[in-house]
């Protein structure tokens, strides 16, 4: 049963996968970025953590996604992109070399730890127990632990995120005559 | 592996297990069908008495089986494609509406008893389970994942038609479903705050009596601000702004025929039976009885239906309470949905859940009575002024506008 939803969901996320970078058009891009996000979900319920599972399609296929259906829509992206311009010209080499290095690296990782398996910390034990306890012991585990040894880094980015809106808003609104804009300050056009 | 339901451990096809999960499926299957089909005529025929006229009347008893004439006449109509579609998108996208409509379904306790702390299993073939599909302890979580996956079928339905209408209207819909969604999680998180549990289970477990009921405990507010939300998220009247047929034709689904336009029609009137689950499950009880006089169950002579049948009874009130939305109210101009949602109820349902957070610490540091009217006090300053600020922004902004030559 186990090896069952692993082998569906894992085509469900390595299809979709694929199919971010096969498809031509952005929207069936954007589609298949769905079809993965939703299989990493069963990947994660199949490890008894729902609320990860919930949380991974509320934020990332819930709002994400659809903020990038809403650019390509509003924006209307062309069918296809001509490959041939580039506009930067170091990008593609760069990429490469990227995607190689992350390969190997993520190679590494696999390799190094099936030799080494760490025995699990008495501690790490204790709170493995309480999030497997299935009556909401997870997401417990989980509050405990964001809001306790982590709430600083939680706090940080909730900052970071109020910054980003903050300056969204700046960019985004017209700049009255005779003002001074963030442009014009900066000694652009 | 799936720690869903005690049920579930150690399942084998053809064990008695296995029928009984079956014959849920296949009740909530159903159920759901027919519900869906009685809704379509009970809301035409109760806008039809509304507006002085006697509706359907001429299918079977009453009109009853006017919806079955509609989507037998409906499925035998031609499949038009639009030449400028993209074919592939345009044929899913019905069933990305249709299907986290009935998904809801299976998170919804419909039944059961929760009489004196009992957790709402009952006993079927010999095998105690709970009168829903699934129990999983992010149970409240999947309805906010389902409802923001809905959004994908109608926003793909316009943009798939290759048609200007058909994008208008679904750039109109997602932007609203996105906005009041962060309203309706909310108010939903006050009730998970005073719940204590995120299993839509434990939910209607902790609402025992009338004033456990979480409408009463979260105090109103946060019931009528879901009850907004959660019609804005249908796209119904008076936030039908999707479907506008005076701007848009017929909104999102204005290509699309046959089989495909009845797989929209069914999935929006079950999204309204399903919100209206939602609602009585985790504001009104769901299938607790209602006590407000005494400790007696009027329906404890249904037996071990009684739950259910109170379910019934509750879902009917928010049925004809949408109905009565549609006949009266007239629709919203955009920029009005778009206020009330940004500007009124994400910051009031955000005050409302830091008082409800306020309270919660008092009640589990064991505060006094005085320190309790205190931070209250506190909390209500702080709502004020911030609604104060609000306030200030946005004729600010307003101003801004004016000078700049807006219209609104």
């Amino acid at each position: 049963m186990e090896l069952f939803v692993f082998v569906v969901a894992a085509a469900m996320v390595l299809g979709g996968a694929v199919g971010v970078v096969v498809r031509s058009h952005p929207v069936h891009a954007a589609l298949s970025l769905v079809l993965t996000l939703f299989g990493v979900a069963v990947l994660f319920i199949a490890q008894d953590a729902h609320f990860l599972a919930a949380v991974q399609v509320i934020v990332y296929a819930g709002a994400i996604v659809v903020l990038f259906l809403f650019v390509i829509m509003l924006l209307g992206v062309d069918n296809a992109e001509d490959l041939h311009v580039e506009p930067f010209k170091v990008q593609r080499p760069v990429a490469s070399v990227v995607g190689a290095g992350l390969m190997v690296l993520i190679g590494t990782a696999i390799i190094v730890s099936r030799k080494a398996a760490v025995p699990p910390s008495p501690q790490s034990q204790a709170v493995q127990d309480a999030a497997l306890d299935p009556h909401d012991g997870n997401i417990k585990a989980l509050a405990r632990d964001l809001f306790s040894d982590h709430v600083l880094a939680f706090e940080l980015t909730s900052v970071l995120l109020v910054i980003a809106v903050v300056a969204t808003v700046l960019l985004a609104r017209k700049p009255r005559p005779g003002e001074l804009t963030v442009e014009s300050k900066a000694g652009g056009r | 592996m799936f720690a869903v339901d005690s049920l579930l451990d150690g399942i084998t096809v053809f064990s008695t297990q296995f029928l009984v999960v079956l014959i849920k499926v296949v009740v909530i299957f159903v159920v759901g069908l027919v519900g869906t089909m009685l809704m379509v005529w009970f809301e035409r025929k109760v806008i039809a008495y509304m507006q002085n006229r006697v509706g359907p009347d001429k299918a079977g008893p009453k009109g009853l089986l006017q919806t079955l004439a509609d989507g037998i006449k409906l499925f035998f109509k031609e499949d038009l494609i639009p030449e400028k579609s993209d074919r592939f998108v345009f044929k899913l996208a019905p069933y990305l509406a249709f299907v986290p409509a009935f998904l809801v379904w299976s998170v919804i306790p419909l039944g059961g008893d929760f009489s004196n702390g009992k957790d709402g299993t009952v006993s079927i073939l010999g095998k105690a389970t709970k009168l829903q599909l699934a129990d999983p302890p992010v149970g409240v979580l999947l309805l906010l994942a389902l409802s923001s996956v809905a959004v994908y079928g109608i926003m793909l339905a316009g943009w798939s038609s290759g048609s200007k209408y058909p994008l208008l209207g679904s750039v109109r819909a997602s932007a609203q479903m996105v906005s009041y969604e962060a309203a309706l999680g909310l108010s939903l998180a006050t009730v998970i705050l005073i719940a204590g549990t995120l299993s839509t289970s434990g939910i209607v477990a902790a609402q025992s009596s009338f004033t456990r009921w979480h409408v009463v405990a979260t105090g109103v507010l946060p019931f009528i601000i879901f009850l907004l939300a959660a019609t804005a998220e249908l796209n119904r009247p008076p936030f039908d702004l999707v479907e506008a047929e005076q701007e848009l034709v017929g909104g999102f689904n204005t290509e699309y025929s046959s089989i495909r336009f009845a797989l929209f029609f069914l999935a929006e009137f079950m999204n309204t039976i399903t919100m209206s689950g939602v609602i009585v499950t985790l504001f009104f009880g769901g299938p607790q009885p209602l006590k407000i006089f005494g400790n007696a169950n009027v329906l404890s002579f249904l037996g071990p239906f009684s739950g259910t049948v109170w379910m019934l009874l509750k879902v009917m009130v928010f049925l004809y309470i949408y109905v009565w939305f549609r006949a009266t109210l007239p629709r919203l101009r955009y920029d009005q949905l778009m206020n009330l949602g940004w500007k009124l109820l994400i910051p009031l349902s955000l005050g409302w859940f830091m008082l409800i957070a306020v309270f919660r610490v008092g009640s589990d540091k064991g505060w006094s009575q005085t320190e309790r009217y205190v931070a209250v006090a506190i909390g209500i300053a702080v709502m004020f002024a911030g609604a104060g600020l609000l306030r200030l922004a946005t004729r600010v902004s307003a101003r801004n506008r004016e000078r700049e030559g807006a219209m609104f």
